[in-house]
């Protein structure tokens, strides 16, 4: 910094200023209002608010603390594969990934649940999460669902969900009648409750059809946007029969089993929303007549355990999207993807921290 | 040398205003955005990052133009504890505005994720992608980013403490000519702020 000056005339200024307490007032108002406005902005001031940390602690409770591990879908398998474009999605997004070739793409079956040691036939829905990464370093990342509508279609539904879900210290289960209450003030999960009652879990990942369950825009080269909803179909032959009664970890040795003898095929199917369609509700399915777009085949060729495997610290945010594709306006996609975004920093900073939980399977 | 009428050379103002209101826009919209889950997550998210870029390239230029030219001098009747409080602070917030970006970056790259400034723009990774790093850069982005907050704050008091306790011309400098300094005076007059 510069050399001081010169002692200023002591006439030009006088040493107190007039109302100099209402002058330092004023300062503490400025610091303080600010400080204030930066505290309602964060969540600190607005206990109501439903932030990610909130769905995230309400995650942690129903699942247990599992540190190092995904605070939703924490039992899952590691899989590694490619995409063959047919080219015809083309015309209706321009995403590079649409255009006829091969993306490779690293994957991950997994259950619903925090539990990364819960048996895999406690619950009826698998997963699948992929992440296909472009020649020019875009990235899609879908997070599919083998249901075909969500239970609910807003954050703060889900949020209540967790809750009447959240286990009963005695039976270590939830409570039946909350589950009830909640779905009896929550008619939009009907569609839900009939697919879940006469769906039986099944034996084996390969056999699932899983459900981009959101709806999203794809942009075509001209910038028109289309309403989608996607959905893998699986292409693997018959489901097989699991053994009476199935072992807890059947799903991913069934899975490396059909591997060893071939890679598995899901044909991508897009289906294009008419202008009416609900694309803010997952709970909805669109009628089945719209139109629908073969967009090519997701090969999956090798199966790698989560510890140490290549989607262990991916986080399958719905939302990382190439150009082409653009998230609707579904309430639930921004919250998946600021709460995916928590999970992921409470898992990563376990790992770093020692938590070396993760660093080798369970031992059972 | 009448410090009244020594101002900020003219871009380091504007650069000064400007980025004022950048990195403070930037702190709302990370302390916002980690918050919600409604749609303001997603335009937060997707406005904190070109802005981030922008602030890093206008940092590096200002540290440049502080570099080149001179800021006018502290009065010389500043206590010596607050002239190197004052000088302290400039250089950490400088720090801390090159910083911060820097961090956010690595981040992002250490997380695996594309660093998009737009839908189709997008910046090269700066770290492997490492969950150790990722994790070890989101706690220091946070850390960081309080740390410039409550910075801004010290410097947002002082300044007017200068402007309205001292009125040492200090703050002054940083804003622009009240009344010109009459041509013909060879030692201009001094204006006072009130």
């Amino acid at each position: 910094m510069s050399s001081p000056t010169p002692p200023p005339d002591p006439t030009d200024r006088p040493l107190r200023p007039p109302f100099p307490l209402a002058r330092w007032a004023l300062i503490a108002a400025a610091v303080t209002g600010v400080t204030a406005a930066f505290g309602y902005v964060g969540g600190w001031l607005d206990p109501h608010r439903l932030t990610p940390q909130r769905i995230v602690d309400r995650l942690q409770v129903n699942g247990g603390l599992h540190p190092g591990y995904r605070r939703n879908h924490a039992k899952g398998v590691c899989v590694i594969g490619h995409f063959d474009s047919n080219g015809q999605a083309a015309r209706y997004s321009k995403a590079a990934l649409f255009a006829p070739g091969r993306t490779p793409l690293v994957g991950r079956f997994a259950i619903p649940g925090g539990n990364p040691h819960a048996p895999d036939f406690g619950v009826p829905i698998r997963s699948l999460a992929l992440r296909l990464t472009q020649a020019d370093g875009q990235q899609w990342r879908t997070g599919m669902n083998s249901m075909p509508v969500f239970p609910v279609a807003t954050p703060q539904a889900f949020y209540e969900q967790l809750a009447a879900g959240r286990p009963d210290p005695a039976t270590g289960k939830p409570d039946p009648a909350k589950q009830a209450a909640f779905f009896a003030a929550h008619p939009e999960t009907s569609a839900f409750r009939a697919w879940a009652k006469n769906h039986k879990p099944s034996a084996s990942y390969a056999t699932e059809t899983y459900y981009g369950l959101n709806a999203f825009y794809f942009v075509d080269a001209a910038g028109t946007r289309h309403a989608v909803r996607w959905r893998v179909v699986a292409d693997n032959g018959p489901e097989g029969v699991a053994p009476a009664p199935p072992p807890e970890d059947l799903l991913e040795s069934e899975l490396r089993r059909r591997l060893a003898q071939a890679p598995l095929r899901w044909r991508l199917l897009v289906t294009l929303g008419q202008a009416d369609d609900p694309t803010a509700d997952a709970t909805r399915i669109w009628p089945q007549d719209r139109p629908e777009i073969d967009a090519g085949s997701v090969v999956l060729e090798r199966s790698e355990p989560q510890a140490q495997g290549a989607c262990r610290d991916i986080n399958f945010d719905p939302l990382i999207l190439p150009a082409g594709i653009a998230g609707s306006d579904d309430p639930l996609l921004p919250a998946r993807s600021s709460a995916y975004a928590e999970s992921y920093r409470r898992r990563t900073a376990e790992q770093a921290g020692g938590a070396a939980v993760h660093a080798q399977e369970p031992h059972r | 040398m009448n410090r009244d009428t020594e101002l900020f050379w003219w871009p380091a103002r504007v650069l000064h205003w400007l980025m004022a209101a950048m990195v403070l826009t930037m702190l709302f919209v990370g302390v916002g955005m980690v918050a919600s889950v409604s749609a303001r997550h997603s335009w937060l998210l997707a406005l904190h990052k070109p802005l981030g870029a922008a602030i890093l390239v206008l940092a590096v230029l200002r540290l440049i133009l502080r570099l080149w030219r001179a800021p006018p001098s502290l009065p010389a009747d500043l206590p010596a504890l607050q002239r190197i409080a004052a000088q302290a602070s400039h250089w950490l917030l400088y720090a801390l505005m090159l910083a911060l970006p820097l961090v956010g970056w690595a981040m992002l790259s250490a997380g695996g994720y594309p660093v998009m400034l737009s839908e189709s723009l997008r910046l090269p990774a700066i770290a492997p992608f490492d969950a150790d790093w990722f994790a070890v850069l989101r706690g220091l982005h946070r850390v960081l980013a309080y740390s410039l907050f409550g910075l801004i704050l010290l410097h947002a008091a002082a300044a007017l403490y200068h402007g309205l306790i001292r009125r040492d011309g200090v703050l002054r400098s940083m804003l622009w000519r009240r009344r010109a300094a009459t041509p013909t005076a060879e030692a201009p007059t001094k204006q006072d702020s009130t």
